[in-house]
């Protein structure tokens, strides 16, 4: 028997989280002698007042959209990859190979070609921590944090010694050619006769991103390798009784976790840089953890934590530029938001479970 | 390269090599009781930027080691809620932790000291005096000014001559060695490395350490013979807390003059990696701290290093010590396995 409703389950737990983060963030925010109802209203009003900080929210959003459901697929098979930063860095490499090898005509070929880039590049950096893992038996965890690592150092040779531009001192490729822009969300608004987000960077990988969320769906719960893999995250004896083969589906779960995480720098490395700059990924990486878990590892949850943590990372830019609160405010509550919906899950959980068994009991009696 | 150069690099690897130790051992405590610990990271954040204010405030840095360990034993209790008393899933409570501190100590170091994340400088000066003031001031109404100033005398951890350093120094070899790269650290230094003996010690020569090692690989047999998983583990986490205190206050009082956003810079994760590399033995730490200490020493002193054939960029080397453990976990050169019930929460059956 269920002990909670599912609408409890998949509402209730993940929103008292999130009261209980934003709750001890509002202490945080006292204890540093600011007043928290203040700041809320600076992050509502600079990310969601005007199209300008919706322009900049929806764009944030994309990358964590990317990276959350990375996470996300890789949970389901009860791996837990923490590499989605070194991945999306990678990405971001793959991204630039391309546009910088390949001369494409316009960007609606651009696109594609770049989309193959990232995920190549970002499942490619994911293969080897899932080969590990799947043969010899190596945490994936561990070995996905050192791989950021590896990838940080990488990417830092790479930029300074292999794509930097003669001549040129910061660590940076080159620009990518024009030919290849992606088309901003305010030149659609433009062409279709209205004023929408001038100078944001959200693109047209924000429709990629939305689409993304729909296959995930399908895949994991509308296709047979989508119940392999939750089977296997569910129970290994029990999917290798079934006749799944755990090798296979640790290696297909994390490289497809991995070329999600990569196609993160379709937006910000294509979408927004145009060109790839040392520590493109800056922390998205690591947000996607906080969106998977507060969006309970469903694609609509994904995207709405997405919009969520997009919110806070414009706000908190907003909050920085106006009062005296630092930018770190939006990585305490990111880490509150891990704490309680992955940590301290059970805390939320048991009481709530027990109320609801009480209301039963109470029903029935 | 010279004898000098040498004990120059061992020198500085013995520097570089003790908060990693330190770290490693913590997570030694912890991952042997069975509780997974990746925020070793955000517990050495946290105390190297309470030891760093404390001292910064008060300018004396024992009243910095006591608030470093505090401040670390702080995350390790929010640790050993998530993960025992609430059975949640300790990989996540690490990474939280990790982002926790990471956020709180620009916070509140930007609402302190207005410096965008840093502690003022640990040197003795005039802004060091102007800020601890308001401290000797208040002190001076208790114990008289003259024990308030002497206090107030000592931010950093200083360096200890050996005895005989100077006497010994003539004798070839052994005695610059002595002089040079053993003698003339801070007290830490000497803690940490005593620390590995007295960690043997501890895991395979006492009962707690006994029970300690089987609560990490079967902690239902602790139970059945009626010693509590929990207040045994939670001793373990709160070890790793105070050893992380110790690592985080070396780097901020004494390797560094202060504190300065991030500072850690990886170095827990470094020593989750010796962790592995030592395969969860105290003396494998040390030899493994001991590498990375020395690697990291090295491309220090030449972040270009030419091996005449080629050379090795400086990215290289910092990557090392993760391309190690990678290999290591891989299994290639010896299998490294963690203790058995690590990362799993106990359930006490009914």
């Amino acid at each position: 028997m269920e002990k909670m409703p599912k609408w409890a389950d998949v509402l209730l737990t993940p929103l008292i989280s999130l009261v209980l983060a934003m709750g001890i963030s509002a202490l945080v925010i006292l204890a540093i002698g600011e007043s928290p109802v203040e700041a809320l209203a600076t992050m509502i009003d600079g990310a969601l007042g005007s199209s300008y900080g919706w322009g900049f929210t929806l764009y944030y959003a994309t990358n964590f959209i990317f990276t959350g459901l990375a996470v996300m697929v890789a949970y389901h098979a009860s791996l837990f990859n923490i590499g989605g930063e070194g991945q999306a860095a990678m990405g971001g490499l793959g991204v630039a190979l391309v546009l910088l090898s390949l001369p494409l005509p316009h960007w609606a070929l651009a696109l594609p070609a770049a989309m193959i880039g990232a995920a190549a590049f970002g499942a490619a950096w994911a293969l080897i921590p899932a080969w590990l893992q799947a043969r010899r038996g190596s945490h994936i965890v561990i070995t996905t944090i050192m791989f950021n690592f590896i990838a940080a150092a990488a990417l830092n040779y790479i930029l300074v010694n292999l794509l930097r531009p003669v001549g040129s001192m910061d660590p940076a490729s080159g620009r990518f050619p024009e030919t290849t822009q992606l088309p901003k969300l305010s030149d659609m608004a433009l062409s279709l006769g209205f004023e929408w987000g001038r100078n944001t960077p959200v693109n047209v990988s924000f429709f990629v991103a939305v689409i993304a969320c729909v296959l995930v769906w399908l895949l994991i719960w509308r296709s047979r390798l989508g119940f392999e893999i939750r089977a296997f995250g569910k129970s290994e004896p029990a999917a290798l009784y079934a006749g799944i083969n755990p090798v296979r589906i640790t290696v297909i779960a994390m490289l497809m976790s991995g070329g999600l995480a990569g196609l993160m720098a379709i937006n910000s490395v294509m979408g927004e840089a145009e060109r790839l700059v040392l520590n493109a990924v800056e922390g998205a990486g690591f947000i996607g953890i906080a969106v998977a878990l507060m969006g309970r590892n469903h694609p609509l949850g994904v995207f709405l934590a997405a919009l969520l943590f997009g919110f806070l990372y414009q706000g908190g830019g907003e909050l920085a530029l106006w009062t005296s609160i630092p930018r770190e405010l939006i990585i305490v509550i990111q880490a509150l938001v891990i704490l309680f919906t992955g940590a301290l899950d059970n805390m939320v959980r048991v009481p709530l479970e027990r109320i609801f068994m009480a209301m039963r009991g109470r029903r029935k009696a | 390269m010279d004898l000098n150069t040498i004990l120059q690099i061992l020198d500085s690897a013995v520097r570089l090599m003790t908060p990693l130790l330190l770290a490693c051992l913590a997570g030694l405590y912890s991952e042997r009781a069975g509780v997974f610990d990746i925020g070793l990271e955000g517990k050495m954040l946290m105390a190297a930027f309470s030891a760093a204010t404390v001292a910064a405030l008060t300018g004396n840095v024992w009243l910095g080691l006591v608030a470093g360990l505090l401040g670390s034993l702080m995350l390790s209790a929010v640790h050993g809620l998530a993960s025992i008393t609430f059975r949640g899933n300790q990989l996540i409570s690490g990474v939280a932790i990790n982002f926790l501190a990471s956020g709180l100590t620009v916070l509140l170091g930007q609402k302190i000291f207005g410096l965008g994340g840093r502690t003022p400088s640990l040197t003795p000066g005039a802004e060091l005096d102007t800020q601890t003031a308001p401290f000797r001031g208040w002190l001076s109404g208790i114990t008289g000014p003259d024990t308030a100033g002497w206090l107030a005398a000592a931010p950093r951890l200083t360096d200890i001559t050996l005895p005989l350093a100077e006497t010994l120094r003539p004798v070839p070899v052994v005695g610059p060695l002595y002089a040079d790269v053993i003698s003339g650290h801070s007290i830490l230094v000497y803690v940490a490395f005593a620390m590995v003996p007295l960690t043997w010690w501890i895991l395979y020569r006492t009962r707690f350490g006994l029970r300690l090692r089987a609560v990490g690989e079967n902690p239902a047999s602790v139970d059945t013979a009626g010693v509590s998983v929990t207040r045994l583990r939670f001793a373990a986490v709160a070890i790793a807390g105070l050893l992380c205190g110790l690592a985080g206050a070396y780097l901020a009082t004494g390797l560094s003059a202060g504190f300065v956003k991030e500072m850690t810079a990886g170095r827990g994760f470094i020593a989750l990696a010796a962790l592995i590399f030592a395969k969860w033995r105290p003396w494998g730490a040390l030899g493994a701290t001991f590498l990375f200490g020395l690697l990291e020493a090295v491309a220090n002193r030449y972040p270009n290093l030419d091996l005449g054939i080629v050379t090795v960029p400086s990215m290289f080397m910092s990557a090392l010590p993760y391309i190690l453990t990678v290999i290591i976990l891989a299994g290639f050169v010896g299998r490294a396995i963690p203790p058995r019930a690590g990362g799993e929460p106990y359930v006490k059956e009914r």
